[in-house]
């Protein structure tokens, strides 16, 4: 019984530690510590939006804006600092409010007017793209001192193995997410509309607040993760994480959250970013292969996991 | 001395419009203190309406609202919650992916610092279910692991820890056993003692009789009259809801007698069928239309057995023939001509968002593939027929089936199986929710089919159902098939000595 719940969550971490154990096997110089910490280091953008989005997919939606908002954070830093010369102190405070403004006006929209999410944050997704432009069509890159800092600081950790602030970043988000969904009434009244929108209203839970809220959280972290990608690239530019609402959704799936809601964990969201970014880690120490083939292998571990659920949600209805 | 009381909450002039229908039309409604006020009326005659536009599921369209002396406005079920409303809805509507006790306590989790203190919560929650429903469940099991009667003790153990002034139960007792029943009626007993209020829907009389103080009848969205429930008699309570005499409903064909069942041939055998954890091995044959009932309390293994009956779960031993065939998939269950009715119809029967018409046509469809399509104008007649015959309310086919009261959900439903024409009908709990009205219509169907020649597995928690319908009745106690009761021992009493043991 107790297996059962955490059961795709278990084969998420099975999986990861396969394919480091195969990436360690074929690769001198892949089994180690600095190997993981750089999945972290190059994934930690994408840690963060998969965070939000987690959340989303449990309340039953979803949101595709967040590659574009990521992208329009990136470039209003950008043009703020470099052209406006603003403070990041004032500019970091003021995207993250923007990126959870942008999320409520979305999750209000779903809400209110009782419009499919995936039509509200597509029109969202090509909104805020859009705006990219308006600020800029080229790339604008950022020499000021406090970026540069972050971005090349390292931190050290024993046995000569460093991570990035990025990285703590985004371990911080992950661990208060946790607490989040499992500690919180606004998590715990995620997954029950996520169970079922209808009874939770009946049961006189705020579902109004929780799906805004649902959506502000991902526009949060959309943001958080532009400012992370900013210290990443250091630069603003209207193509930046193009797509990348697909990898997000991919990660959270393929972490053993349901698309159709109420169920779902941070933790395998966590390990879901880690698979895709041992894939791209194999893929490079192989040296022949192009990236493509990071996709193939991403699809290939989707179609697994879309069917491995349908396997276990048709098991415990035939077993009540 | 009660006519000077002041009224808790009164209703007045309630009236509320849904597209096509006119649900509420001027109902008054009174709730004194330290009552339990029954709300009778047919399927459909807006009892569950009444009750949704009371907690803030849907809004008034005219009339008032007033609590303890002041005008109540609500607009969401949480705003009744806060005023003192605490309601369990006709339907189970607690969140399946969410432990028993998340379901108790969400929204009300015990906290410290924002935190939820789950080791308290389970602890309470268990306690909760232990000390006032007698039920001993892990509650830390997601709630979709448990059966609907389950689920239904669940939903009333959450009204039960809201502190509340107003306890509303619709229909709570539609998927309980007698043991559970009496349970809660002493639970109610002793809030009615605490002062609480309460509003009670039920379909059975007897239930109601046991309970209630007061009365308040309402008969196709109309408020009929409100009476003491000593100063009206049983026969008049039936006349007033159904605004016509009951004698009608006493017509109901008898029994072939005297035909054994053995001369005739056997139409399903399942011999040694068993499955670890839900049902013990057993023998069950049914023969050509005979009508074979299940009696035996709840959680006794009859859901399980018509579930291997029909082929949806796998038995771990024992053969299952129909006419002879093997039956291993519901898939061949279906092209022998069983058809499996169940008891779970909000999660496995209807389809909300379909018509009443396409709901009927349903699963003849599915029989015939897609390709071969019905016409329309057939389709028409069909439901036509199939809404007249089981006077299902209301009486429009294109009406979404979500838009109907529970008991004509549930009639819609049998539509759809008795169209398929099967060789067997697996019946479970045909007749929950459903008032006494259609109850025989219902059973008189299965009479008429019977005499068909249609065979028919009949499950239900009302015993007395049970033997009006059944030639020969199987009892179950504890997941184990116990015996057979068949011509002149099937009586109350034998069944009742069965079930009971010993
Ligand atoms: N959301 C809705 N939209 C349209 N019609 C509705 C809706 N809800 C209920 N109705 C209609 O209102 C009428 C009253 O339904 P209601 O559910 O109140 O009946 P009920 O007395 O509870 O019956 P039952 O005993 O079967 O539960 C029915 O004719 C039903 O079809
Ligand atoms: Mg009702």
């Amino acid at each position: 019984m107790f297996s059962r719940k955490y059961f795709s969550i278990l084969v998420t971490c099975a999986l990861f530690a396969l394919m480091f154990a195969v990436g360690s096997y074929l690769y001198t110089g892949f089994f180690s510590l600095q190997v993981i910490l750089n999945l972290l280091i190059d994934n930690a953008f994408l840690l963060i939006t998969a965070v939000g989005m987690t959340f989303v997919i449990i309340s039953g939606g979803i949101d595709l804006s967040v590659g574009s908002v990521i992208a329009l954070t990136t470039m209003i830093s950008a043009t703020l600092v470099q052209e406006h010369g603003w403070s990041p102190m004032a500019v970091i405070p003021l995207v993250l409010l923007m990126g959870a403004a942008f999320g409520w006006g979305m999750g209000a929209i779903i809400h209110y007017f009782q419009i499919q999410p995936f039509i509200v944050t597509l029109a969202g997704m090509f909104l805020a793209r859009g705006l990219c432009y308006v600020i800029s069509i080229d790339t604008i890159t950022i020499d000021n001192a406090f970026y540069t800092a972050v971005a090349q600081t390292k931190i050290d950790l024993p046995g000569g193995s460093y991570v990035s602030i990025n990285v703590v970043i985004a371990l911080i988000v992950v661990a208060l997410a946790v607490y989040l969904a499992h500690y919180t009434r606004f998590g715990r009244n995620v997954y029950a509309i996520g169970g079922s929108e209808q009874s939770a209203l009946l049961m006189g839970l705020p579902v109004a607040q929780t799906k805004i809220g649902v959506y502000t959280l991902s526009g949060f972290c959309s943001a958080l993760a532009g400012v992370v990608f900013t210290f990443y690239m250091l630069s603003g530019y209207g193509l930046h994480a193009v797509g990348m609402e697909l990898d997000t959704i991919a990660a959270v799936v393929i972490g053993g959250t349901l698309l159709t809601g109420g169920v779902g964990y941070v933790m395998g969201t966590f390990f879901g970013v880690l698979i895709q970014g041992v894939i791209q880690t194999i893929i490079s120490f192989e040296g022949t292969l192009s990236s493509w083939w990071t996709k193939i292998v991403i699809g290939l571990l989707l179609f697994m996991f879309i069917l491995l659920q349908r396997v276990l949600s048709t098991r415990r209805s035939m077993q009540p | 001395m009660l006519n000077e009381r002041q009224p808790i909450l009164q209703m007045r002039r309630i009236h509320k419009h849904f597209p096509g229908v006119k649900a509420l039309s001027g109902v008054d409604f009174r709730l004194f203190p330290g009552e339990v006020h029954a709300l009778m009326g047919e399927n459909g005659a807006g009892k569950s309406t009444l009750i949704k536009v009371l907690t803030g599921v849907y809004s008034i369209d005219e009339g008032h609202v007033e609590l303890e002396g002041q005008e109540l406005i609500v607009r969401s079920p949480l705003e009744a919650q806060a005023a003192g409303i605490s309601t369990v809805y006709q339907e189970v509507n607690l969140c399946p992916n969410l432990s028993v006790a998340e379901n108790i306590f969400i929204g009300r989790e015990p906290r410290r610092l924002g935190r939820i203190l789950w080791k308290e919560m389970n602890q309470k929650a268990a306690d909760l279910l232990q000390e006032r429903l007698q039920l001993h469940i892990d509650v830390t099991q997601p709630l979709d692991t448990y059966s609907v009667a389950v689920q239904q003790l669940v939903a009333i153990a959450r009204a039960l820890n809201i502190s509340a002034k107003v306890l509303i139960l619709d229909e709570p007792t539609s998927s309980l056993d007698r043991n559970e029943v009496e349970q809660l009626f002493r639970i109610m007993n002793n809030l009615k003692k605490e002062g609480l209020s309460i509003l009670f829907v039920t379909h059975f009389l007897d239930q109601v009789y046991e309970i209630s103080d007061r009365i308040t009848i309402l008969r196709n969205g109309e408020f009929v009259g409100e009476y003491m429930a000593q100063e009206l008699p049983r026969i008049e309570l039936v006349a007033k809801m159904i605004g016509k005499d009951l004698r009608l409903l006493e017509e109901l064909p008898t029994l072939a007698e005297g035909e054994g069942s053995a001369a005739k041939e056997v139409m399903l055998e399942a011999s040694g069928l068993g499955k670890k954890g839900a049902i013990e091995p057993f023998d069950l044959s049914i023969h050509r239309g005979e009508v074979v009932g299940l009696a035996g309390l709840l959680g006794s293994g009859r859901t399980e057995i018509a579930r291997l009956l029909f082929a949806a779960d796998r038995p771990d031993q024992g053969t299952l023939l129909a006419e002879g065939e093997g039956v291993a998939t519901p898939r061949q269950a279906i092209t022998q001509g069983i058809a499996f009715c169940s008891e779970n119809r909000k999660t496995e029967g209807i389809i909300g968002d379909l018509s009443v018409r396409e709901n009927i046509i349903l699963a003849l469809q599915a029989t015939r593939g897609w390709y071969q399509t019905i016409s329309r104008k057939r389709q028409e007649e069909i439901a036509d027929e199939y809404i007249r015959m089981l006077n299902i309310h209301p009486n429009d086919p294109e009406q979404l089936i979500k838009n109907l009261s529970g008991g004509n959900q549930q009639k819609v439903l049998l539509a759809r199986w008795l169209l398929t024409e099967p060789k067997l009908l697996i019946l479970d709990e045909p007749t929950r929710g459903i008032d006494i009205g259609a109850k025989a219509e219902i059973q008189k169907l299965v009479l008429t089919l019977s005499q068909k020649g249609m065979s028919v597995l009949f499950i239900s928690s009302e015993l007395e159902e049970v033997l009006r319908v059944s030639n020969r009745v199987a009892v179950l106690r504890d997941r184990r098939k116990v015996t057979e009761i068949a011509d002149k021992e099937l009586n109350q009493q034998n069944v009742m000595q069965a079930i009971a043991g010993g």
